[in-house]
């Protein structure tokens, strides 16, 4: 379909929902027998939840019959309000469970005698409930509404962002489910097993159709900048998805697989994905959020334009080959490890050239920070990731890594670009987002985001100092031999000696979600009462 | 073997010169004479949005 000929459905006719429902009828009969003929329980648990989500849409799609058509002329919104609110809530889920497992790390007592909640499980549960669930709702969201804002149409393919939404939520509770029921491929930010991994591509190539046919019948004639990041970020992830997934199933009835790399290849394949799921989904992705909101929070275009597109394609062609800094030291050849290092290193100029154009778009403007809290947290975050992506090139470094890898300093690390960076822009952009699609002109209480944000900052600070003297101290004394070369202390005095830190670490931990509790109670009272407002799809810019 | 020999070699001559060349010429397009007035025209996009928001 060329850009022209591309229109809005409203309603599928009687003989498209026919054949939707069948399809949704067709494919809860196929999970159903799946299940019945599991070779493991938790297959058979999943089978049944999937085949419960395709009863749920085939209800859904009966119900709209002789409703009339919605109206279809201005932005698609809906589904951005229903991603704005997931990553809310994904957001806490995420954040309690991180608290948690700090908790049974400083006191293991908190591991309670039942397999699912101990620390093993739970703990990617967290760092995808994070990642993904929250991350990726906000990724969702934002990325629907700059596209069909900066491009000046609705959403392309009708109802299929409907598909992406509830596709994703999905393979969310499939994944967590999963975990605390100890399905796991074990591959680090990749550990849902191969019939999730099937079920996200086909949510993902849906996610991609959807962004780029609205980008193919675009009224501006120029693609923004912001879009570029997120386009990046959705094919680079289908590419890292798919080839670090690819592995065969013991049974296509039981969900244990094997990957189809070994040894050192395997290693390498999984933190190629794994680094780039911090360039891609962590970086790209929430950059494009910078670019489009910071500028309109502060009301002023982007500090240098030109900038912003040096930042893309350096990034871009830089970040894919960190990933062998993970594996410094270890069977992977040298010149590889290497090549990880020097490629990290060289990050810093793209990194930072991104943050200086993000934080001087506010240059004349620094007043707005006394009064907006909301565009002070987007600012803090734009430092945070200034912070994170000084940290991450001279961790790659050889000599520094051998002190700070395996530690917890790498733990702080993550934390301070994942709650300093993801989170605070994320929760600045579903700030600036819910009153607009509420009709409201600005959220409930302006003062009880100040609190958030020093609240938030405050317990990152916390968070990232504790494990940097942890992760440094542990280092150290892994490390002290000694006269007759013998090492000097046994693993668990470290442990021991840690304990300090992990009680500071869990108290910064909920320092933050405090802030993010009273987040939610803000954006409740700003919904509470306010009307979803549909907005007319803006006009062509005139010099366009 | 002789597959990974192949991308090898591919991979640190034809295909390093095409990327760094790629790389260059859009530092090199992005720099161009006379772009300053329609970058900054573009930079104002998220800006005219037509509503209020």
């Amino acid at each position: 379909m060329g850009a022209g000929t591309m229109t809005h459905k409203g309603q599928p006719s009687g003989g498209g929902a026919m054949a939707m429902m069948a399809l949704w009828g067709l494919l809860a009969l196929f999970a159903i027998t799946m299940g019945a003929k599991a070779a493991d329980t938790p297959f058979a648990i999943h089978m049944f939840i999937f085949a419960l989500a395709a009863i749920l849409a085939l209800i859904f799609k009966a119900r709209s019959f002789g409703k009339p058509a919605p109206d279809t002329s201005g932005y698609m919104d809906e589904v951005v309000r229903y991603g704005a609110i997931a990553t809310v809530f994904w957001g806490v889920v995420g954040f309690l469970v991180g608290l948690v497992i700090a908790l049974q790390l400083a006191y293991p007592a908190w591991n309670p005698d039942l397999e699912w909640f101990n620390f093993g499980r739970l703990r990617p549960l967290h760092t995808s409930a994070v990642v993904f669930a929250f991350g990726g709702n906000a990724l969702l969201c934002t990325s629907f509404y700059v596209v069909q804002r900066t491009n000046r149409t609705r959403l392309a393919l009708g109802n299929l962002a409907w598909f992406v939404f509830w596709g994703y939520q999905l393979f969310i509770v499939l994944a967590a489910t999963g975990y605390l029921l100890g399905v796991t491929e074990g591959r680090e930010y990749a550990e849902p097993e191969w019939y999730v991994d099937l079920w996200l591509t086909v949510v993902w190539v849906a996610y991609f159709l959807v962004f780029f046919g609205t980008l193919l019948q675009r009224k501006e004639s120029h693609i923004y900048v912001a879009n570029w990041f997120y386009l990046a970020f959705i094919v680079t992830i289908a590419m890292l998805h798919i080839v670090n997934n690819l592995s065969i199933p013991v049974s296509v009835f039981g969900s244990k697989s094997y990957s189809l790399f070994s040894g050192v290849q395997d290693a390498l394949t999984q933190w190629w994905y794994g680094h780039n799921a911090v360039g891609f989904f962590l970086t790209a992705g929430f950059l494009g959020m910078m670019y489009y909101f910071i500028p309109k929070r502060a009301n002023r275009p982007v500090y240098s334009y030109r900038l912003s597109i040096v930042h893309f394609w350096s990034l871009i062609f830089l970040y894919i080959w960190a990933g062998p800094h993970h594996l410094h030291y270890t069977a992977l050849p040298d010149w590889a490890q290497t090549l990880g290092m020097v490629f990290s290193i060289m990050l810093w100029m793209p990194s930072w050239g991104g943050m200086i154009n993000g934080l001087m778009t506010l240059s004349g403007a620094w007043d707005k920070l006394r009064t907006d809290p909301v565009l002070r947290m987007m600012v803090i975050s734009v430092a945070f990731y200034g912070m994170s992506t000084f940290e991450g090139p001279m961790m790659s470094i050889k000599s520094v890594n051998s002190l700070s890898h395996y530690t917890d300093w790498t733990i702080g690390h993550v934390h301070s670009g994942a709650l300093g960076w993801v989170g605070m822009i994320s929760m600045a952009c579903v700030y600036h987002l819910i009153p607009r699609l509420y009709g409201q002109k600005e959220v409930y209480s302006l003062p009880l985001v100040s609190w958030h944000v020093w609240l938030a900052t405050l317990g990152i600070v916390v968070y990232a100092a504790a494990m940097w003297v942890a992760g440094i101290m542990q280092g150290l004394i892994w490390r002290e031999y000694d006269a007759n070369g013998f090492l000097a202390y046994s693993f668990v005095e470290t442990v021991a000696a840690m304990h300090p830190y992990y009680v500071i670490r869990a108290f910064g931990g909920a320092l933050f979600l405090a802030g993010s509790l009273i987040m939610v109670y803000n954006l409740y009272r700003t919904i509470r009462g306010a009307q979803p407002v549909s907005q007319p799809v803006g006009m062509v810019s005139a010099a366009a | 073997m002789e597959h990974y020999s192949f991308l090898r070699q591919l991979a640190d001559s034809w295909g390093l010169l095409l990327m760094f060349l790629f790389f260059a010429g859009v530092i090199a397009f992005v720099f161009r004479p006379g772009s300053k007035s329609e970058y900054e025209r573009l930079a104002k996009i998220p800006l005219e949005n037509g509503s209020e928001d």
